[in-house]
């Protein structure tokens, strides 16, 4: 039973290179990256995006995330804002070696599970050394 | 918990009503020279919510990445908003090794004032995407009404 209180976490802003056309914000989302044996699965936070608005590419081993939001805002007066929305945007170097083909990506309640199945395990070579 | 109380609720009999308009008057002028509103403000207590309202509705919408639907409670006692639920999809096992942890699991209760009185029986809430809206009617009295101006 986990009975920790969940804290608010400052959504970090990023500043893509290059000045974008639509003046919205880009964010951080916050990620969970864990392997095993057999994948790498990174699991991002990203609240507010529907399926249909996640984009993911993997080219020369840098893992793009983005994260279109859907616009939620409901009309009217603002009583209170504490949370902005933007785009999610988040890049990390893979140094595993990827099987592309088998790429598979989930989203639920706003959380993307992105599973990197890895090729073929590596096998430790031994090189032995040969007396001359 | 936190419990915001909103500042345009009428401050009947309140002396202190003048200084508090002042002071919000003040954080406003503050905000205006600092650059657009940016997060950071209100209270930092989990989930972070957006209030809107028009003149039938009141809208809060909250963050709540990765919380079930199921995992949500959502509440109304007067004019007290009360949000609580559970993220409980906290991944992990023996044979994983974690390279990041950002993402945290846990409870969360957040009771809300609210500016004027609600119709119980409409309240509705929904969870798309990870966000949360709920809608909440305004009480027929509170409702602006519009008044026809006649001539003659």
């Amino acid at each position: 039973m986990n009975e920790k209180e969940l804290q608010v976490q400052q959504r970090r802003e990023v500043h893509p290179a290059g000045e974008p056309t639509k003046p919205e914000k880009h964010f951080l989302p916050a990620v969970d990256i864990y392997e095993t044996e057999q994948a790498v699965t990174v699991v991002a936070e990203m609240p507010g995006v529907a399926r249909e608005g996640v984009e993911i590419s993997l080219e020369e081993g840098v893992l793009t995330l983005q994260g279109e939001r859907c616009n939620h805002d409901a009309k009217g007066a603002v009583l209170l804002r504490e949370y902005e929305s933007g785009r999610y945007v988040r890049r990390f170097t893979v140094s595993e070696a990827i099987d592309q083909e088998n790429i598979a990506a989930t989203m639920a309640n706003g959380v993307l599970s992105l599973v990197l199945p890895k090729v073929a395990p590596a096998k430790p070579r031994r090189i032995e050394v040969k007396g001359g | 918990m936190a419990i915001i109380r909103f500042r345009d609720r009428p401050y009947l009999r309140n002396p202190w009503s003048d200084f508090e308009r002042m002071r919000h008057d003040m954080d406003a002028l503050m905000r205006s020279l600092g650059g657009e509103a940016g997060p950071g403000q209100g209270a930092m207590v989990y989930p972070l919510l957006n209030i809107f309202e028009d003149s039938d509705n009141i809208y809060v919408h909250g963050e709540v990445p990765g919380v079930l639907p199921d995992d949500l409670d959502i509440s109304v006692e007067g004019d007290t908003l009360l949000i609580k639920g559970e993220r409980k999809s906290c991944l992990g096992g023996e044979q994983v090794s974690y390279h990041r942890r950002e993402i945290q699991c846990g409870t969360f209760s957040r009771a809300i004032t609210l500016p004027t009185r609600v119709n119980l029986d409409g309240v509705s809430a929904r969870s798309v995407d990870g966000i949360l809206s709920i809608t909440l009617p305004k009480a027929e009295d509170v409702k602006p009404r519009q008044v026809e101006v006649k001539v003659g």
